[in-house]
């Protein structure tokens, strides 16, 4: 303002008459009146309402089974078994019955589920190094700091992957069997790949370059793996080897980390192409054996198996519908207590006129 | 450099010794320098000062430490640059505005220590700048020159040392008043001989007060006494003085009008103080959840996290779940640390920004007559300004332009100057009368409106020459022909300058004057008066004559003063006129004007000669000879024939009166403190309609003793309980006002007590009464204090009493008070009331009242710039002052509370979540959000909307708020934010968080993708509530803003775009594959919100957390609606309705200034103020017979002037110590009239009623009877003559507490009782 220069006259200094100075600008000075509140009101409830409904039926329509089996069936074995860290390197296998009361048809998801397992704890959720599993080669051998305690192994030789959470991965692995009323045992096939997102498949998760010559085991030369694994990483899956290392799919479920310490994630996504699994998964009875290795007797958490189907709405998830209905209840009754006061008490339309 | 600093400290503690011309010796004692300084900084101090201020904010330093805490790795839960941005941020934004503030700091220093002055160096006068100047030095000085430093005046080119000085800038005194130089100093006269001057000046240590000065100069052997008469003061304006030579005895920071303008505090709104108390309780509820937090943290590892060890093990230094819990609390430090958000205080300083862009933009507020726009000077205080209760005014510059204008007149009964035509009303645009035509030597700055006048005069009624005669020949002052035809007026009082300047334009002009002379061109003729005697003013007289003959050998006495006292003198047969005058003056009171009424008496040559005996025999005695002199002078002005009177208006400044009523509606008080006289601040008072004539009752304080004050207080509060009760009616009020008058016995205790022991014992028990009554009482009253009353009333045990007493009334003024007084009235209200204040003024003697005041605001456009720069605001019209309070600083303070508010509501409800989240981490401090988020919610994604609101919003347009002054008060009573709001904020942000932590939970925990991936994971989870607390916080945005500018729609809807274009940006490979670690959050942005179930969460949480907020807005509006909602109701209806706007107001805003006066008129005849409002000093008329201010080489004339040399100082210091107390005990000189028995009381009396003080009235009904009573002023006036009787008529200290009253009723009863010609025979009888 200084600045308000050189002209000489007598009103060289008189500030500009433009809207925005004199505060004048054309504005939109809304103000809550009950031609505008009670319709609003009634009409959230109304759309509440509907959404509640309509979720309520979509939920009502979608399946899914809980099978827990920390410790059921000839799982109780391995359980004890797992106790102990001796056993460790000792396979175990055991099996769960289970009866799956309603077809579920359509896709039908696999996850596997535990409970009490915090992978939300700041520290376990800071021990990675996203740029070891990009592939990096330097950053390869040179975990970060934050993966400590597992970065390096006793003798000094880098993990890959490091930190906690990859060293906590969860390893059980399930064969689902269906025994039809009629006929044999069928092996109910799984997409084992396609399960994580696609950004984390393709983008997050990188190994290190390889060729023709250079196999992903050399790549990975001078690292170790973790400590708590059975196989290094570059061998996680045998089936595939395009499924190895850090693009593996199943330590990239894992990688990203739940926000609640009772969480499920995906573990296989049923195959339709054959058999009785066409429409879906049918009712009847079902088994699953399990190689028992992940221990959650320590934390005292439990395992489970999860199937279930999925519509636009996502899995089966009572929550969001009766928040609805709730929500469109009250405001109901809110919309009601406002239109009383404002009908018997308020002062309405009560002005400067009066 | 210490030991220097101490010595020079120890040497000023008790005496300063300069010696002249002498820069060696004087450096010895380290002066300060004659450079001032006002800024803070310079480039070097600049950063580390600047910081080092800066973390002293209790908030700056809290997050440095949390800054260092989050360098610690075990417990840093988020990344350093959380932090550092914004620090960074708000401190280079901070270090910003300061160094723009210091640099107009040091820009307007610089044009006050580059100001040129001439110095004396080696016996040549050097050009040199004001910083320069050293003590010791002499400089030149030159007419209209402001005074450089405190100078000892040496000599001056007037004759005799003498020199002219405005004070101005300095006290607020308008009038000139005369400094001399020592007779030996004054010979000096030449540079050649000043640079050799060596004396020795040893005096007082430099102080701040301003009317006193004691020292000695010793020079060549010799000691000559030194005393304020020969001093000049930094501040001063040289006037009518060609040049003057000034010894350098103060300079800089040590000269009394800087000593005077007190220290420069650093003013915090109240708002600022709230948000500090606020900011603590948060940091402590921040401990406290960090401290459950750290407790459920030591309760999961014991139970949870030590079996989880295996997959997570503890960190190294870690071995227990108590030191886990230990680290945990600092991590929850840092991660709640955001509930007192960085952005908080750099926020409010934008937004007071932006408020003072306003101010300084407003053209409403710009004058164009002086080219200022207003200016926010500090951007600190805006919301203030919508919480103030009392203003504290200055009068002359503030409330007046201090220009006299001769207005109307009557003359012989007849009233000229009034321009009305037929109907009645005032014509608006008349041309005003060309006097140059016919007169060249009138003044051409002079305008008058009424032709009849100058048709009178030039007809040749004998009367309207008379009339002018008295004017052009009865005054003070002094003329100067620069050229020919050309008459300058050095006039001591502008009164007195007016009245001349008006003889003039009609034909009798004032031409020049000897010590025994009078020369005027009466109608182009030039007349020469002998001038036999000057009567002179003082301020018992009221009244000034002179005795000429004229050149036919006549003698005659002119007079002029107040109509009261020389009503009482007049001549029988001037009665008529008189009446009718008097009907006149009614007239021109209650347009305020300043009246004098005119009256002449003929001598015979046989009276003159008796008379100048008597006079002579006066002079000369050595002991009472004031009061000698005062009896002759009474002796004298008797049997006069009333001319007329003449009317001046003190133009007020533009719409004083509405804006001073408009605050008044607006529930603000309006205090007028002015160093100008009682008589004129009332005056003042009555033209800007802050005293009426319809009020209760106005009480004068004027006590010069502590007894008297204490009485005269005491007195007031009764008459207000009295009369509020009388009014109310009523035992139950009866009862009240008993137990208040008890309440504010006991409340009042102190010294007191004793003065109350009656009223105490009279009362019942006090039952818990309210702690003021006083507050409560009907009725409108006015308190009027005088200066030397005030400082009594200002001691500590009194001030409450006074204060007291003052709050209750309507009113007050506070007249005759120092600068320092000023502050300190300033100082108690603000001190005792817990209001807000505000003082506005335009001198340097209104400085540091300004700088007490919460709120200074300073007028500017004027010469003085003191005032303006130690304002907060400035602007060039006493009137701008209503926009400011209503329009700029309500909406400042409603923009502020709804800014807070938000703020408040926004970050705990961001906060917070991360509360709810521990719970279900193991207490571990992860946060809710990604880093990034939580960098930049509170910078970037929701400070713009907030922003704008805080600088946009308006509830109703600004016309409306002039409109209904009352919409101001929910700032007064602190409504809008206050702990309980804070707290209805802090739970609705609770609330939010709640909502916005377990809806997402409740949902996503069990929620998958439709291709059947959960959606359970840390990330989907993070987005989702990130993003619905993004939009519940636009959405409530949205909802507070009331004001929906272009600018609020671009910040609203941009910060939302915002939001989701860094979302996609942080989340996008782009970024990830530069680094992998800190953007781990690839492609959860698009995973999560393209799901439909995310964006039901969204919808469904923002429903929640809006609805209940919109209900209970809805259920407040219609069940509790505030004044600005049913005015913006109004409006909204009258829009839809296209109708005219409301009723009610109307009227308040349109009034102007033609149709008040009018009213004014047709209303009642109102009370007479009359007074000889000179601002007069006395001494004058001494000084002109004495010749000592006259350019007269005549050796014979020269001779007579040294004669009475000493005696004209001395008298007027004798005078200054009449006024005293304890010069009382000279005897009488009155004779004892039946009355005066009775008299004393009422005269005492802080107030006199005459309906209700009728048995004591009985006293004033003689003596009214006595004397012609046609105003209450004459009732009073007779009492003190009373008064005077009794107690002797050379007691000034009696006499001037002697009340006036203004009571309208009053002056009927008394008028009514005595129709007809009063016998004034007795009183002349009496008065010899």
């Amino acid at each position: 303002m200084g600045k308000k220069q050189a002209g000489t006259g007598p009103l060289s200094r008189r500030p500009d008459n433009s809207a925005f100075k004199q505060q004048r600008l054309p504005a939109w000075s809304p103000s809550l009146t009950a031609q505008t509140v009670l319709p609003t009101f009634y009409i959230l409830s109304l759309v509440c309402l509907f959404l509640g409904i309509w979720l309520l039926i979509t939920v009502e329509n979608t399946y899914e089974l809980k099978v827990d089996y920390t410790n059921a069936g000839t799982c109780e074995r391995c359980f004890e078994m797992r106790k102990h860290a001796i056993h460790t390197r000792t396979t175990c296998t055991c099996s769960v019955n289970f009866y799956v009361p309603k077809t579920f048809s359509g896709d039908v998801f696999f996850y596997y589920g535990l409970r009490n397992f915090h992978q939300n704890l700041r520290r376990y959720m800071d021990s990675r190094d996203d740029t070891q599993m990009v592939g990096r080669k330097n950053n390869l051998k040179a975990p970060s700091s934050y993966c400590a305690p597992f970065d390096y192994d006793a003798n000094g030789v880098p993990i890959a992957p490091c930190g906690a959470v990859a060293n906590s991965m969860f390893n059980d692995s399930f064969t689902v069997r269906y025994y039809p009323t009629k006929g044999p045992e069928v092996q109910v096939p799984l997409y084992r790949k396609g399960i994580a997102w696609y950004t984390d498949k393709n983008v997050k998760f990188r190994n290190p370059p390889t060729n023709n010559t250079f196999t992903l085991q050399q790549a990975f030369e001078g690292t170790i793996r973790p400590l708590y694994w059975q196989r290094p990483v570059y061998e996680l899956d045998d089936t595939d080897h395009n499924n190895n290392g850090f693009i593996n799919d199943d330590l990239i479920v894992w990688m990203r980390e739940a926000a609640f310490p009772n969480f499920k994630k995906l573990y296989g996504v049923l195959n339709r192409a054959q058999g009785p699994f066409t429409q879906g998964l049918p009712a009847g009875n079902y088994s699953v054996s399990i190689f028992y290795n992940f221990p959650v007797e320590p934390f005292r958490g439990q395992k489970e198996l999860v199937i279930s189907m999925v519509t636009w709405f996502g899995g089966q998830n009572y929550f969001l519908p009766i928040a609805y209905l709730v929500t469109s209840g009250l405001i109901l009754v809110a919309a009601i207590v406002l239109t009383v006061v404002y009908v018997k008490v308020g002062k309405k339309g009560k002005n400067m006129e009066e | 450099m210490s030991n220097i600093f101490k010595r020079k400290k120890i040497q000023d503690t008790f005496e300063r010794r300069v010696r002249a011309n002498d820069r060696e010796y004087n450096e010895k004692f380290q002066y300060a320098n004659n450079c001032i300084m006002t800024s803070k900084y310079n480039i070097v101090t600049f950063l580390p000062v600047n910081l080092f201020e800066q973390f002293q904010e209790v908030a700056n330093t809290y997050f440095l430490f949390l800054l260092i805490l989050q360098l610690i790795p075990q417990i840093s839960s988020l990344s350093w640059f959380t932090t550092i941005v914004p620090l960074v941020l708000v401190l280079s934004i901070t270090a910003v505005k300061d160094a723009t503030d210091d640099y107009f700091r040091h820009k307007s220093d610089n044009q006050v220590n580059n100001r040129q002055s001439q110095v004396l160096i080696g016996g040549i006068l050097q050009k040199e700048k004001w910083l320069n100047v050293r003590v010791g030095d002499i400089i030149k000085l030159e007419n209209n020159q402001f005074v450089a430093a405190d100078l000892l005046l040496l000599s001056s080119s007037e004759p005799h040392g003498l020199c002219y000085i405005e004070t101005a800038e300095l006290d607020g005194e308008t009038n000139m008043k005369v400094r001399q130089s020592l007779s030996v100093t004054s010979d000096l006269g030449d540079p050649n001989n000043l640079a050799q001057f060596d004396g020795e000046v040893v005096c007082e240590p430099p102080n701040n007060k301003l009317d006193r000065f004691c020292g000695t100069l010793y020079w060549k052997d010799c000691k000559y006494p030194l005393s304020n008469q020969n001093m000049l003061l930094r501040g001063c304006v040289l006037r009518n003085t060609e040049s003057c030579y000034g010894l350098v005895i103060f300079a800089g920071p040590d000269t009394k009008l800087m000593q005077n303008s007190g220290r420069t505090k650093f003013k915090r709104t109240s708002i600022d103080r709230l948000m500090n108390t606020l900011v603590l309780w948060i940091f402590g509820f921040l401990v406290c959840m960090g401290v459950i937090l750290a407790i459920g943290n030591a309760v999961w590892e014991k139970e949870v996290g030590a079996l989880f060890q295996s997959f997570l093990p503890w960190d190294p230094p870690v071995d227990n779940f108590l030191f886990s819990a230990f680290l945990s609390f600092w991590s929850y430090v840092i991660i709640l640390n955001t509930v007192v958000p960085i952005s908080l205080y750099v926020s409010v300083e934008v937004i007071r920004l932006g408020h003072s862009y306003f101010i300084n933009w407003d053209r409403r507020m710009f004058c164009s007559r002086s080219n200022t726009a207003a200016e926010a000077r500090t951007t600190t205080l805006n919301e203030e300004l919508g919480q103030v209760e009392y203003i504290f005014s200055d009068k002359t510059g503030t409330l007046t332009q201090n220009i006299m204008t001769f207005n109307k007149c009557s003359i012989n009964g007849h009233a000229y100057g009034d321009v009305i035509d037929i109907l009645g009303t005032q014509q608006k645009r008349v041309q005003p009368l060309d006097f140059s035509a016919w007169n060249p030597l009138a003044d051409r700055g002079f305008c008058f409106y009424d032709q009849s006048l100058l048709e009178a005069v030039m007809v040749g009624e004998p009367a309207v020459h008379e009339f002018f005669r008295v004017l052009s020949l009865c005054h003070t002052v002094m003329s100067e022909e620069k050229s020919e035809g050309e008459l300058v007026y050095k006039a001591q009082s502008p009164d007195e300058g007016a009245l001349v300047t008006a003889a003039r334009n009609f034909g009798f002009v004032f031409h020049s004057r000897t010590p025994g002379t009078v020369t005027t061109q009466e109608l182009g003729k030039a007349v020469t008066y002998t001038l036999l005697a000057i009567l002179d003013f003082n301020n018992i007289r009221k009244r000034m004559s002179v005795i000429v003959r004229n050149p036919e050998g006549r003698i005659r006495l002119y007079c002029k003063g107040a109509d009261t006292v020389l009503f009482e003198r007049l001549h029988p047969c001037s009665h008529e006129v008189m009446n009718i005058t008097s009907d006149h003056l009614n007239e021109y009171a209650s347009d305020g004007l300043r009246t004098l009424a005119v009256a002449y008496r003929d001598l015979s040559e046989e009276q003159w000669e008796e008379w100048s005996e008597h006079f002579r025999g006066a002079d000369k005695a050595t002991d009472c000879r004031d009061d000698r002199l005062a009896a002759a002078y009474e002796v004298i002005e008797q049997d006069m024939m009333l001319l007329g009177a003449t009317a001046i208006e003190d133009k007020l400044q533009e719409g004083v009166p509405e804006t001073i009523a408009i605050l008044s509606l607006a529930n603000i008080k309006v205090w007028v403190l002015t160093g100008d006289k009682q008589e004129t601040a009332v005056n003042i008072g009555y033209s800007c309609k802050m005293l009426r004539d319809d009020m209760t009752e106005i009480f004068i304080v004027n006590g010069h003793t502590v007894q008297s004050v204490r009485e005269e207080l005491r007195k007031a509060r009764e008459r207000m309980l009295e009369s509020s009760r009388t009014r109310d009616g009523g035992k139950e009020v009866e009862a009240q006002g008993l137990g208040g008058a008890c309440a504010f016995g006991n409340g009042c205790g102190g010294g007191g007590a004793a003065n109350r022991m009656p009223d105490e014992s009279k009362c019942p028990p006090p039952q818990a009464p309210p702690p003021s009554l006083l507050e409560s009482i009907s009725g409108e009253f006015a308190l009027i204090i005088s200066g030397h009353s005030l400082a009594h009333a200002l001691e500590a045990d009194m001030e409450r009493e006074f204060l007291e007493t003052a709050c209750a009334c309507r009113a007050v003024i506070c007249c005759r008070v120092t600068p320092l007084q000023k502050a300190l009235v300033v100082e108690l209200v603000k001190r005792h009331k817990k209001a807000v204040t505000l003082a506005i003024g335009d001198g340097a003697n209104d400085v540091s009242m300004i700088k007490t005041a919460h709120i200074g605001v300073g007028i500017s456009g004027q010469e003085g710039i003191q005032a303006v720069l130690s304002s907060d605001y400035s602007f060039s019209q006493f009137r701008f002052l209503q926009r400011l309070l209503l329009v700029h600083g309500r909406w400042s303070y409603l923009r502020m509370c709804r800014f807070l508010c938000y703020f408040f509501y926004k970050n705990f409800a961001f906060t917070m979540v991360h509360f709810w989240f521990g719970f279900f981490c193991g207490f571990s401090a992860q946060t809710v959000y990604d880093q990034y988020f939580i960098t930049l919610y509170n910078i970037v994604y929701t400070s713009l909307p907030v922003l704008a609101m805080g600088i946009f919003d308006q509830d109703v347009p600004e016309q409306r708020s002039l409109e209904y002054p009352k919409l101001y008060e929910p700032g007064q009573l602190n409504l809008l934010f206050n702990k309980r709001e804070f707290f209805i904020c802090i739970a609705q942000g609770i609330y939010t968080s709640v909502v916005l932590f377990f809806i997402p939970y409740g949902v996503l925990s069990y929620a998958t993708q439709s291709n059947g991936v959960p959606l359970a994971d840390y990330q989907t989870f993070a987005v989702t509530t990130a993003t619905a607390l993004v939009i519940v916080v636009s959405v409530q945005i949205a909802l507070d803003t009331g004001y929906w500018t272009a600018i609020n729609h671009f910040f609203i809807w941009g910060s939302l775009g915002l939001y989701f274009t860094i979302l996609f940006a942080m989340h996008s490979s782009i970024l990830f594959s530069i680094f992998p670690k800190q953007f781990h959050f690839l492609g959860s942005a698009h995973n999560t919100l393209g799901q439909p179930v995310v964006w039901l969460t969204i919808a469904l949480a923002t429903v929640i957390c809006i609805a209940p907020v919109l209900a209970f807005r809805f259920l407040k509006l219609d069940l509790k609606p505030q004044l600005s909602d049913t005015v913006r109701y109004t409006q909204l209806v009258l829009q839809k309705k296209r109708k005219p706007g409301g009723r009610v107001g109307r009227g308040v805003g349109g009034s102007g200034v033609a149709s008040g006066s009018a009213l004014g008129r047709l209303g009642r005849g109102g009370s007479r103020r009359s007074g000889y409002a000179f601002a007069h000093q006395e001494g004058f008329g001494e000084l002109i017979t004495s010749g000592k201010n006259m350019r007269l080489s005549s050796q014979a004339l020269a001779n007579f002037a040294s004669r009475h040399s000493s005696s004209w100082i001395d008298t007027l210091r004798r005078k200054k110590h009449a006024n005293s107390p304890g010069m009382q005990n000279t005897p009488p000189t009155g004779d004892d009239s039946a009355a005066s028995s009775q008299a004393p009381p009422l005269s005492t009396s802080s107030s006199v009623n005459s309906r209700q003080d009728t048995a004591a009235g009985e006293a004033g009904q003689q003596c009214n009877e006595a004397v012609l009573t046609h105003s209450p002023d004459d009732i009073a006036l007779s009492m003190l003559r009373c008064a005077d009787r009794e107690t002797g008529g050379c007691s000034t200290g009696t006499v001037q507490e002697a009340p006036f009253v203004w009571k309208g009723s009053g002056a009927r009863i008394c008028g009514a009782s005595s129709p007809g010609p009063p016998p004034i025979a007795e009183e002349t009888s009496s008065g010899d």
